[in-house]
């Protein structure tokens, strides 16, 4: 078998034996700084713009509502179950697809639609970026499939960056298949290093932040 | 150095348009790389670097540990780890479960394991088409040729090259604009996408602690490989293991920042399993396949071991002035630059390409911009020490000894100064190829056609230093 030839090889190398556990690894190092609530928006607004994506305030839930309705105009679109979109009533609008369960269907429905509109788990201030997990809320597709990407989070979800994310989820495997974090609008720079958005994934990304 | 080495060397030397492309690519993402680790955005990027460097150390030094928690972990969750010696034991991994799933079409994210072991030509062979999704992977694999640079596949290629290629292979109008060239790949590969059985992945991480392997990425193709198709196998080096997901906020301060000179890739994938049984999208399968293909090859001897450190980023080959002028093709096997020329004759075994470690000036930028510092100059010089054990050169032998009588010799090393020097006389720095025909021959001729030398200041340090 090659996993006992490679792992006796790796030992034998090592000068190790199979039940010999390792000394404890260098200390975890997590460091979180203390930033407010504005600093933090203001810092997540200011890397994401950098990367060409938009950020946007909303005092109320209904207020992001409205706010997304005005941003899809005519555009079709495609909602993940995340209860806070239903709160701020984005899942009753027209144009609007949502409460898909089966994959096959939402599959067609994120290949086809203008905008995907998801909320999110967290928002990391220092980097702009988005983190969504997996779940029967948040499926994969609804960030990736369609050209444009909407995400409506309540501004409490700000996090300082990468070390208090992994403070808060040390493990995010225990919750979730799937972690993903979304750092602006989907690039590529492969051709002469001249950077094209939305090659793969959506090339216009907005957020809305609310409260 | 093989005569192949010597050819493409020459030929990229001789090619303005290449050594342009080369030069501004390689230094745009070496002056991206510096302006986000600057003291004002990144004041600890020193300690990172260290505490990056610590966590492989423990990692590797204890390598069949984490690769059995791993192991551990990506079963509970529901996946599974295969361990494969080299690439026909890949490729036949993903021939038998293509057959037994009924599977005729994969798609591909960026992974240099997989180009290491031919893995898309081994599965073309048995009629399994395997197509590329990351742009420039896309490219390269439609004009055949491997990778140019670890991060920038197709670094070499012009909207020219790419209108070309792309109107060859798909047969699709002649444009030299990039949006669309793009645009034109994305639309041909979301069909693939969208129809394809399996997706194959590399893995940036694996994460012993949570069973997950980790993906960075900016164009979405990675993403899209995992998520779309039912089956998700990710191929990985064994040395990609990190004892703990918590490790990441370390590692992927330092990744992006030092490939592309981002704060973060734009996706960042962390995944462990098949999609749990209430997520509504994702893989019903989720396969590791656990590669050695050489690497245990370097674990026994400790110095050298520091080659599995890498994390793939590509930062080397920006700042290497070796790298800078004779390209990626010029070296002989998939990983080029300064980490290629010292896990290739490593992975490969002595002999492959003997020349490979000398193809360094060991000027040691290599080592200051590497994020988990390796030592790569001193590893460079093992790997000499050891060709030259074997076999050296009876020219070079002489030369050394000639060198070593001089310099034991204060009269004759002065005589020989003043000789050097008055051979000197036109001071335009080519004098040095105005050698005596008798001595402009062979190996000689061959190490003087590329080099300048400044002349020599009219007086020697000698002189000086007896005139103070």
């Amino acid at each position: 078998m090659a996993r006992e030839e490679i792992l006796h090889r790796v030992r034998t190398a090592l000068g190790r034996t199979g039940a010999q556990a390792p000394p404890p690894p260098p200390p975890v190092r997590l460091r979180i700084p203390e930033i407010g609530l504005e600093a933090r928006v203001a810092s997540f607004t200011t890397r994401l713009e950098a990367l060409a994506g938009r950020v946007c305030r909303a005092a109320l839930a209904q207020d992001a509502g409205a706010l997304v309705s005005r941003e899809l105009g005519n555009r079709v679109a495609v909602a993940s179950n995340a209860p806070y979109l239903q709160e701020c009533g984005i899942t009753g609008l027209p144009n609007v697809s949502s409460g898909v369960a089966s994959r096959d269907r939402l599959r067609e429905l994120c290949a086809s639609a203008d905008v995907g509109i998801t909320s999110a788990d967290y928002v990391l201030a220092d980097t702009g970026t988005l983190v969504l997990l997996s779940s029967p809320q948040e499926a994969r597709l609804v960030s990736l499939l369609p050209p444009a990407h909407i995400a409506v989070v309540p501004s409490d979800r700000i996090l300082t960056g990468l070390d208090q994310l992994f403070a808060l989820l040390p493990d995010p495997a225990v919750s979730t298949s799937s972690m993903v974090l979304i750092t602006g609008p989907s690039r590529t720079a492969d051709i002469e290093q001249v950077l094209v958005r939305g090659v793969h994934g959506p090339g216009q990304i907005l957020v809305v932040l609310t409260g | 150095m093989s005569s192949q080495l010597q050819r493409h060397i020459h030929d990229t030397l001789a090619d303005p348009r290449l050594q342009q492309a080369i030069y501004t690519a390689t230094g745009r993402l070496k002056d991206a790389r510096l302006a986000v680790i600057a003291d004002n955005v990144l004041p600890d990027y020193q300690e990172l670097r260290t505490q990056a460097n610590l966590l492989k150390q423990h990692a590797i030094d204890h390598l069949d540990y984490y690769l059995e928690e791993f192991q551990r972990n990506v079963e509970a969750h529901g996946g599974t780890v295969t361990y494969c010696r080299d690439g026909p034991e890949v490729a036949d991994f993903v021939l038998s479960l293509a057959k037994q799933r009924g599977a005729g079409l994969i798609v591909k994210s960026k992974s240099m394991t997989t180009e290491e072991i031919d893995l898309n030509e081994r599965l073309g062979h048995h009629g399994l088409e395997s197509v590329e999704t990351d742009l420039g992977e896309y490219i390269l694999q439609l004009a055949h040729e491997r990778p140019y640079h670890i991060v920038a596949p197709a670094l070499h290629k012009t909207r020219y090259d790419v209108a070309q290629i792309l109107t060859e292979k798909l047969h699709a109008p002649h444009d030299i604009v990039i949006e669309n060239q793009t645009a034109l790949a994305r639309s041909v590969l979301r069909q693939k996408f969208l129809a394809a059985d399996i997706g194959i992945s590399g893995a940036n991480f694996l994460v012993a602690d949570s069973g997950a392997i980790v993906l960075v990425e900016n164009e979405g193709n990675a993403r899209l490989t995992t998520s779309a198709p039912k089956i998700h196998i990710a191929v990985a080096g064994i040395e990609k293991v990190i004892p703990r997901a918590q490790d990441l906020a370390v590692f992927l301060k330092l990744l992006a920042r030092s490939a592309t000179g981002q704060l973060l890739s734009v996706y960042t994938s962390f995944l462990s399993g098949p999609r749990r049984a209430d997520e509504i999208d994702g893989p019903d399968e989720f396969h590791v396949v656990l590669l050695d293909n050489g690497r245990t090859r370097l674990l026994p001897n400790p110095e050298r071991r520091q080659s599995l450190y890498c994390i793939r980023c590509g930062a080397c080959l920006n700042t290497c002035p070796v790298y800078r002028k004779i390209g990626g093709h010029s070296f002989p096997w998939v990983y080029s630059g300064p980490i290629g020329a010292i896990i290739t004759p490593q992975f490969l075994g002595a002999g492959h390409e003997p020349g490979l470690p000398f193809a360094s000036s060991l000027c040691g930028a290599c080592a200051e911009v590497c994020p988990v510092k390796i030592d790569i100059p001193k590893v460079l010089l093992d790997l000499r020490s050891e060709v030259a054990s074997v076999k050296t050169g009876r020219l070079e032998k002489l030369a050394f000894r000639v060198f070593a009588w001089l310099a034991r010799h204060p009269r004759a090393y002065a005589i020989g100064g003043r000789l050097a020097a008055s051979l000197a006389r036109s001071g335009d720095g080519a004098w040095i190829r105005r050698v005596p025909a008798l001595l402009n021959i062979g190996p000689i001729r061959a190490w003087l056609s590329q080099r300048d030398l400044p002349p020599p200041p009219p007086r020697s340090f000698r002189q000086l230093w007896r005139q103070r």
